[in-house]
């Protein structure tokens, strides 16, 4: 089982160099190693909900001293889905005629090894570092067009979230200057023990740098710069998955490291998620063009996602988590779809799928996106206070988001004539988009999912206790 | 650049370096050096030699693409960090055969080292080419 934790990783980190020498197929070889990645994250998932986490040191180092990866419902969870996005756009990419560019395969599965890595890492200069990797993988990936708008995409995305990861290595410096480990399990011990103005000004700092890559307002305006240029499978990787890993790792360090600092930060988080539900959708109403509306919708699910956190209790973070789990799996697939949308296809099929992932966006049910958000306001209301704050947010957050949709539907998708193309194409994204839509049909499975993940959030012992921290002798 | 003194030192220049770098790569295992700083030295002199004969010369010098250089490197470390799994031991834990002067974490710098080269020449070569790799 050990073994088993690493091997996502090292699949991926294989698989680039890889693909790197490898003289053609290397989309081909990617799909196989992401689907191999897939199973290997479901049968990681399976052990940890039954036996609980797991957690593995490299080097055979006793933690905190080595780096430790750990694995609980929601790492587990997070890593399937995000592979399973991965496969599919990968096999998107397979498909699609002319051929790509030759460094595709190699980067993107760099970034999953950086993505994995996050997920996994108990460690948060470890952290800091798979951060990193998926930066300048996707950096290269933005990049990769070459032309004017292709790279002022890639600066506006690149700059921000250095600064995003420069501030959270600050918070690093900070951290481990005076706590003296970044294993967090470690500092889930040392930090209450600290004075209080401390702990403030380290976890102000973290959650500057995770919201920057999370994109809540007031630090995201990268998103909406960037993630309309490059190649539509690109953004489904992006959209589905930078963000999300921010989330992750918003959620994972604040519940474990400062699961104290939640109640007083509670009314910046909820200042920045309000705004964030509230101003998404109305640079979603001001923006014509479908792929960069839909980077502004990615943003209002952040702060749908984020809202867990507000609520911080068992079922907030099951919200949450729900919200994040499905919003990869739905704004990769309707990335995909306006890829095709943007190549003039036209199709009964590419019409409805596109139309009720967006409603999805706003919380309709049944479709996938409004479990969450029930959860969320059911729960945000139960708390009262700051939840219930929150839970208003969400319901004008659907609201606009609906409007948003629906001007967007009927003025943008299809003004231009379609074009004959080859249906092919089609055949991947419109799986991929069946496939989210049947979590809002069938959301049992997912819902018990997040629910683990919620309780896992909600009480860390488990996860502090798998890692198994080196005790000093009184 | 290519001025004629230049191009004559160049190639002893280049090859003192080479030696130099794998002098630093193994010192590192026990001493201050290791595959990262003798990467960049070895990358220095492609880099030198793409000044002094031009990018074209330099990768037919090289011979390999610098990019293969820094993928064989990325599965090396990656190797030497698996090698450990097989002994039921976690990843990265070091190796020590008994008898033999080698050892796993020796390889993996060995990986570093490639990964530098491959990856520093290729960004030298394709800024001097002033185009794409």
């Amino acid at each position: 089982m050990q073994t088993l934790l690493m091997a996502p990783l090292i699949t991926y980190l294989v698989g680039a160099a890889l693909t790197l020498v490898l003289p053609r197929g290397r989309l081909v070889v990617a799909v196989g190693l992401s689907a191999l990645v897939s199973a290997l994250a479901g049968l990681i998932l399976a052990n940890v909900l039954r036996f609980g986490p797991v957690a593995v040191t490299m080097g055979n180092w006793i933690p905190p001293f080595g780096i430790t990866f750990a694995a609980d419902a929601v790492s587990a969870g997070f890593l399937l889905v995000a592979a399973l996005v991965a496969t599919a756009l990968l096999l998107a990419l397979t498909l699609e005629r002319p051929a790509q560019h030759p460094a595709l395969a190699p980067l993107i599965l760099m970034v999953m090894a950086g993505v994995s890595g996050a997920f996994f890492t108990a460690d948060l200069f470890n952290l800091y570092v798979w951060f990193e990797v998926i930066l300048i993988a996707s950096f290269a990936l933005f990049a990769l067009g070459g032309a004017a708008r292709d790279l002022d995409a890639t600066l506006k995305y690149g700059v921000l979230n250095l600064i995003g990861t420069t501030i959270f290595l600050i918070a690093l410096g900070l951290t481990y200057g005076s706590f003296g480990t970044l294993n967090m399990a470690d500092l889930a011990r040392a930090v209450p023990k600290a004075p209080l103005t401390l702990q403030l000004g380290v976890a102000a700092l973290m959650i500057l740098g995770f919201g920057t890559k999370a994109a809540l307002f007031p630090v995201q305006a990268w998103l909406p710069a960037s993630y309309h240029v490059p190649h539509p499978a690109l953004s489904a990787l992006f959209g589905a998955l930078l963000t999300k890993v921010g989330v992750y790792a918003l959620f994972r360090v604040m519940s474990l490291v400062f699961p104290g600092l939640l109640s007083p930060f509670a009314p910046l988080l909820t200042a920045s998620v309000v705004l964030t539900l509230i101003v998404a959708p109305l640079g979603a109403l001001s923006e014509p063009n479908l792929r960069r509306a839909t980077g502004f919708l990615v943003i209002g699910g952040i702060g749908a996602a984020v809202s867990g956190l507000v609520i911080a209790t068992p079922a907030g973070f099951t919200g949450g988590l729900l919200y994040g789990l499905q919003a990869m799996a739905v704004l990769a697939s309707l990335y995909l779809l306006i890829g095709r949308v943007e190549a003039r296809d036209d199709s009964p099929i590419l019409r409805a799928l596109v139309l009720l992932l967006l409603l999805s966006l706003a919380g309709v049910p049944p479709l996938p996106g409004f479990w969450p958000k029930l959860i969320l306001i059911e729960a945000g209301l139960r708390v009262g206070g700051y939840g219930s704050v929150v839970a208003v947010a969400l319901f004008i957050n659907a609201a606009l988001t609906l409007i948003a949709v629906a001007r967007l539907y009927t003025a943008n998708a299809w003004a231009s004539p379609p074009t004959e193309q080859p249906r092919l194409g089609l055949v991947i994204p419109a799986l991929a988009g069946a496939l989210a839509l049947s979590l809002g049909l069938i959301p049992a499975p997912l819902i018990a999912l997040a629910e683990a993940g919620g309780r896992a959030l909600s009480d860390p012992s488990a996860y502090s206790a798998a890692i198994g921290l080196f005790e000093a002798a009184p | 650049m290519n001025t004629l003194i230049f191009r004559t030192v160049a190639p002893l220049l280049v090859s003192i370096m080479l030696v130099m770098s794998l002098f630093v790569l193994l010192r590192g295992h026990n001493e201050p050096g290791g595959g990262f700083i003798g990467g960049l030295i070895a990358a220095a002199g492609f880099a030198l030699l793409g000044m002094a004969f031009g990018p074209k010369s330099a990768r037919a010098m090289v011979r390999v693409p610098p990019i293969g250089i820094a993928a064989t490197g990325l599965l090396v470390s990656a190797l030497a960090g698996v090698a450990a799994l097989p002994f039921g031991l976690p990843f990265l834990t070091g190796l020590w055969p008994k008898g033999l002067p080698i050892s796993s974490p020796m390889v993996f710098d060995i990986g570093v080292y490639l990964v530098v080269v491959g990856s520093i020449s290729a960004i030298a070569f394709a800024l001097e080419e002033g185009a794409n790799f």
